[in-house]
């Protein structure tokens, strides 16, 4: 048995004889060596990764204006940063989005420009106290002018990540990316060989306190994260650093199309090797490190599991899905994470990082829960028309006309001799068939690619699918075809306007 | 050199592609098609020499060609080389090379688009 001291690691550190490698070095050395005299020969091994971690922002503060204030709302150019603590605090966090620019500009990007030394207008207004009397404040300051820039970030370097495609037939924008239509393509995060919590899954020299390397600079592991699952192996660290120290070549604000804005964070953990598990574990390899490609195109928290796939697989750019080769994209940079391991190397090669014990593990028996929902999501079925009118396809559109005119209902649905959906007809479409010469039938005026709903689908995905498609109703269909109501996205305003 | 063929509704039926290659006697090596009841949009290669002939001969009879010649462009200082705009691209125009950096053949852009918005650093563009 091999043991080592985080003191002898750190004495070899001072004395510069220190052996440290990086993680895919370490792959090589333990199948040379074998996990004995791989730990005897191997001091410290050094993680990456370099990814979206939308889970992070920064505590800033600003110092006292006179009159002082008591900051109520904050504005970051535009971003409104929380301020619910004492008078001059406040939290930019990265997915937050700007009020006037959207989706082109978040707390992402407040972040970046600090650590670039841009001028941040900072807007902020108050109720107004006794000790504060000041209600509204506008100046210009960058990151010289804070007394604190500390990065906070309450969930950064799972395990590993879920794979995503999509099933459906439109692309879908999501924080996995675009996804093509008909499982098109396939996105991937993590850094798989250089994962840091994979090559010291029990955590035995990952925890509270430990030193890390965090957007160029060092910064600490002060604790779990938020969702820390490491029963289901996706656990999560807290982590911390001060923002001026950083460099924008490892953080850096991203936008995801239709989804929001994210922070690009680097971060990388040395490992001490005190053991021969130690050794074992540091030496994962891209095809150790297993997980579940995903649907989602299933607007759902338990979307599909299509398979298991490893990163070895996943990084030699496509994939089998459904019997067909599915091109991957990495979202998370493998070039990076491996520069941040191999900086991270030189640091405590050079004498100038030094590695220690946890003062606190992270906790190894926890699962992420699920919300608890107290009120019951409403279905479609809830608020459908059940008394839906539908038309035989044979029948005429004057006879449509008629049966549109006596009901209430603008949209119509269209059945086939066998009383199963066919297409639907719109108070339009019979005008533009008067209009035109040729169309009799209902038939041949009918739309026949259907938006249809299930009666069982929440209704926020009804209201969602009727408003990427435009329309202003869907037919709700059974398991075999035949129509049993139909829903409006008037009937659905009407439901949100009373959940408010 | 890469082309676009666009074809409106009104000669959607007729076999201006077939006819325009065998009259002028020049091959278009065709990547894309798009055809609805609507319109029809083609990507195809074609030698430089005969690029005048073909585009003569599509747009005598009725259709718009546009030479794709500002392909997609990469700002380095943007990107991250993550290669989320791999898979997306319909052309295969990046990669990834041996050290997992970008490597791009852009000469096979045809302009779509659609890794612009997947990537999640802004770092790609069309314009000139
Ligand atoms: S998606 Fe953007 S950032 Fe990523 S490799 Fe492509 S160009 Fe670079
Ligand atoms: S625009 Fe982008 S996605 Fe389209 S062909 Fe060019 S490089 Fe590929």
């Amino acid at each position: 048995m091999v043991e080592k001291s985080i003191e002898e690691i750190n004495r070899r550190i001072k004395e510069g004889n220190v052996n440290v490698v990086t993680a895919e070095e370490m792959v090589g050395i333990l199948g040379e060596l074998g996990a004995k005299e791989a730990a005897k020969e191997v001091d410290v091994v050094t993680t990456g990764t370099f990814g979206a971690m939308c889970s992070s922002g920064v505590w800033l503060n600003f110092g006292h204006p006179e009159p002082p204030m008591k900051m109520n709302k904050v504005f970051l150019n535009g971003v409104e940063a929380y301020s619910g603590v004492a008078a001059v605090d406040a939290f930019i966090g990265a997915g937050q989005l700007s009020e006037t620019e959207g989706f082109d500009y978040g707390g992402a990007h407040v972040i970046e420009d600090l650590i670039r030394g841009k001028s941040i207008d900072l807007h902020a207004t108050s109720y107004g106290t006794d000790c504060y009397p000041r209600k509204t404040l506008d100046t210009t300051l960058n990151i010289y002018d804070l007394n604190q820039a500390i990065m906070i970030n309450p969930r950064n370097g799972y395990q590993k990540y879920n794979v995503a495609t999509n099933g459906i037939n439109r692309t879908i924008y999501t924080y996995m990316g675009s996804l093509l239509p008909n499982y098109g393509n396939v996105t991937y995060s993590g850094a798989g060989v250089l994962s840091p919590l994979s090559n010291d899954p029990d955590y035995q020299t990952i925890g509270v306190g430990t030193p890390i390397f965090l957007g160029g600079t060092k910064g600490h592991i002060i604790g779990e994260g938020t969702q820390h699952s490491p029963e289901t192996n996706f656990g999560t660290l807290m982590l911390r650093g001060d923002l001026k120290d950083m460099s924008a070549d490892y953080i850096r604000a991203a936008n995801f199309h239709e989804y929001g804005t994210s922070l690009y964070v680097g971060m990388g953990i040395p490992i001490p090797i005190l053991n021969e598990q130690l050794a074992q574990s540091t030496a994962v390899t891209d095809k150790d490190v297993v997980t579940n490609v995903l649907d989602y195109g299933v607007p759902s928290r338990d979307r599909p599991v299509l398979r298991k796939v490893n990163y070895e697989e996943l990084r030699t750019g496509s994939i089998e899905i459904n019997g067909r080769d599915t091109p991957t994209s990495s979202m998370s940079s493998f070039k990076k994470s491996r520069e941040i391991a191999g900086e991270l190397k030189k640091w405590v090669a050079a004498g100038e990082f030094f590695v220690n014990s946890p003062s606190q593990r992270l906790p190894a028996k926890a699962t992420c829960k699920p919300m608890r929902q107290t009120t019951r999501n409403p279905l479609v079925q809830d608020i459908m028309a059940k008394d839906v009118v539908v038309i035989d396809e044979n029948a005429t559109f004057h006879e449509a006309a008629k049966m549109i005119m006596e009901n209430t209902f603008s949209h119509l649905p269209v059945v086939s001799e066998d009383g199963k959906l066919a297409g639907i007809v719109t108070a339009w479409d019979i005008s533009k068939a008067v209009a035109e010469t040729g169309c009799n039938y209902v038939k041949d005026i009918m739309t026949k690619k259907v938006l249809t709903s299930n009666a069982t689908d929440p209704i926020d995905i009804a209201a969602r699918n009727l408003d990427m498609k435009d329309v202003s109703a869907m037919p709700v269909i059974d398991n075999d075809g035949y129509v049993i109501g139909i829903i409006t996205s008037n009937d659905i305003s009407k439901l949100f306007a009373r959940r408010r | 050199m890469m082309i676009k063929i666009n074809i409106s509704s009104n000669v959607i039926g007729e076999p201006i592609l077939a006819e325009s290659m065998i009259k002028t006697r020049t091959a278009l090596n065709i990547s894309q098609a798009h055809f609805d009841s609507t319109y029809g949009e083609i990507i195809a290669e074609v030698e430089t020499d005969d690029f005048k002939a073909i585009r003569k001969a599509l747009e005598s009879k009725g259709a718009k060609v546009t030479v794709l010649d500002y392909p997609i462009v990469r700002d380095e200082e943007e990107c991250v080389e993550c290669g989320a705009c791999i898979s997306v691209c319909p052309a295969h125009v990046f990669s990834f090379d041996d050290d997992w950096g970008i490597a791009q053949n852009t000469e096979k852009c045809i302009q779509c688009g659609t890794c612009i918005k997947m990537c999640p650093h802004r770092a790609l563009s069309l314009e000139k």
